[in-house]
């Protein structure tokens, strides 16, 4: 493609000045030191370093609790990809059926993105919590055991409750546009027909807005991964008994609490190959959707 | 129009009130405990309608005893928080508007490195070189700045993109009439394409808004001093369910006031709001 261009020698690189120098500084650098310590050991009192090649990443791979923090991180994910989906996905179909006051419930169902998502592990904390929460008296009251601060199952759904919660608007509004984008001509065949709204929403709704929902899958297990940090440490502190630890926690409290360098690089570095995993899906995943949709 | 039934809008209408009630109810509870005394906090079940102490609490969470979280005001966490979500925001969408500028508009060697380069940093977030990061910042003496609480954040892939997108489609017939009419680049920069990007900017200012504001890993690593501390690690802070002198009736009017900023934001700003979301993500 020729486009019209200014000829210019050095103004361009200017212009990129800032963004190069923050980039390097604030994101080249620290990367490079992670991958470098994630091949280093460092004795106690960091008088000594000596290079031990991949022995870091034996010890991470091989350490129990760094396993179990990678079940409890898969089962967080898809926990809370799926009931945030499902949800949204419920109230998106029940938005596209109304006909009056779709822009009020749209407004009433977008805010909680605004919600920081420590606040919103700490509100479900307010009302759930065994001291003074209302729905854990009410519990109780039923005669349910319900104490998330000591149960490990309980804490979970906790937390994955709270993630989801402030993640229903962002997918609802994906939904509701893919819904928008389909031809109205190809529900009303299916509705001539004889197709009813439910056998029409599994075989032509649901296969057309295959490629959002795939998109959503991979958007909501980068944000389950990575910007649910704020949920787990506001909330759980990755207990009880690690029950609610994922992966990006752990490198947190290994690396600051327990200050241990090279176990913490390494963590970091198996943690960027799985975001480049994750951002190379949703790559591959936009081309199609340039091309097909 | 598909058939017309009355009892499937109605359920309809039904599943998206269960719908709000389930998403505002958590709020509307914080509001409501907010505005009764610690006494009725702390003896569940919480009525459901707000009390009579809406005064009395923001009142004494605003103004009243210095000092209510870690010997800090609330209007001074506001505050900072405030800056930190301003600053990263315009700072973004500055640094954005400049390298995609350079990027579409200029031919000049590395050209395609320098877009490698922003591209990938999409795929290294803070949380996963958090150790390297943070010795970089001490190392800097950035640790209780504004600049280390939002420089480090403002170079970003996304905005980058966002605005080099939009650049492709701007008509090279407007480039070549601005040449020939004797106009810069920094002109053409200036008196062109900064007005035709107008909502571009305004839809990414509410959207890095509210990225700002909700940080947390970030701030909580860069802050030791609480002066310097945003509203919501703030809020964490106040929060121990092991400690029986918990200031509860503050604690949830602290949470309603480092929610309301950008609720706010996010309502009013609505169409610029949906309209940033669904194109930052493409």
């Amino acid at each position: 493609m020729s486009r019209v261009v200014f000829p210019a020698r050095v103004l361009p690189y200017l212009l990129l000045s800032p963004q190069i120098a923050i980039t390097a500084v604030f994101f080249y650098w620290p990367a490079s030191q992670a991958l470098w310590q994630s091949v280093l050991r460092e004795d106690p009192f960091g008088l000594k370093t000596t290079f031990v090649g991949l022995a870091n990443f034996r010890s991470v791979l091989a350490d129990p609790n760094y396993l179990q923090s990678a079940r409890v991180t898969v089962v967080f994910s898809v926990a809370t990809a799926l009931l945030a989906m499902a949800a949204a996905l419920w109230l998106a179909s029940a938005a596209e059926r109304v006909v009056r006051g779709r822009g009020l419930y749209r407004t009433l169902l977008i805010w909680p993105y605004a919600v920081a998502p420590a606040v919103a592990g700490m509100l479900w904390l307010f009302m759930f919590n065994p001291a003074m929460g209302t729905f854990a008296y009410m519990l109780r009251r039923a005669g349910y055991n319900w104490d998330p601060l000591l149960d490990p199952g309980q804490a979970m759904t906790m937390v994955v409750v709270a993630a989801a919660w402030k993640q229903i608007s962002y997918n609802f509004l994906f939904f509701v546009a893919a819904m928008q984008s389909i031809p109205r001509s190809l529900i009303e065949a299916a509705a001539i027909d004889g197709a009813g709204s439910t056998k029409r929403f599994w075989t032509i709704v649901l296969p057309l807005i295959a490629p959002t929902t795939f998109f959503l899958l991979v958007v909501n297990t980068v944000y389950a991964f990575f910007d649910t940090f704020g949920i787990i440490h506001a909330v759980t502190g990755g207990g009880p008994a690690r029950a609610t630890e994922t992966l990006v926690y752990k490198v947190y409290n290994d690396g600051f609490v327990h200050l241990s360098l090279g176990s913490s690089a390494a963590q970091s570095v198996i943690l960027m190959a799985i975001v480049i995993l994750l951002t190379a899906i949703q790559f591959r995943f936009v081309e199609r959707r340039v091309h097909y949709g | 129009m598909q058939e017309n039934r009355p009892l499937a809008g109605l359920v309809a209408h039904l599943v998206l009130v269960l719908g709000v009630l389930i998403v505002a109810f958590p709020i509307w509870y914080t509001f409501v405990a907010s505005t009764h005394s610690l006494q009725t906090i702390l003896s569940p079940p919480l009525p459901l309608v707000p009390g009579d102490r809406f005064l009395d609490n923001y009142g004494e969470a605003l103004v009243g005893g210095i000092g209510q979280i870690g010997g800090v005001g609330i209007g001074r966490l506001l505050f900072n928080t405030a800056v930190m979500a301003t600053a990263i925001a315009v700072g973004k969408i500055v640094i954005s508007i400049l390298s995609a500028y350079a990027i579409v508009f200029f031919r000049f060697p590395g050209r395609m490195v320098f877009f490698w380069l922003i591209f990938i940093t999409l795929m290294l977030p803070v949380e996963v070189r958090i150790l390297p990061t943070y010795k970089v910042m001490v190392d800097l003496g950035l640790i209780d700045t504004y600049t280390g609480l939002t420089l480090p954040l403002m170079a970003s892939a996304t905005a980058t993109f966002l605005f080099r997108q939009f650049f492709l489609t701007i008509p090279p017939e407007l480039v070549e009439a601005a040449r020939i009419d004797g106009a810069g680049p920094m002109k053409f920069l200036r008196d062109i394409l900064l007005p035709l990007s107008k909502t571009n900017i305004a839809a990414l200012f509410v959207i890095l808004f509210i990225y700002g504001w909700t940080q947390y890993l970030w701030p909580l690593l860069i802050t030791s001093d609480s002066r310097m501390s945003t509203i919501v690690i703030a809020l964490r802070k106040m929060v121990s369910f092991t400690d029986a002198d918990t200031p509860w009736h503050l604690v949830m009017v602290v949470a309603i006031l480092a929610i309301l900023p950008p609720v706010m934001v996010v309502v009013l700003m609505q169409r610029w709001f949906v309209k940033g979301l669904v194109e930052t993500e493409k």
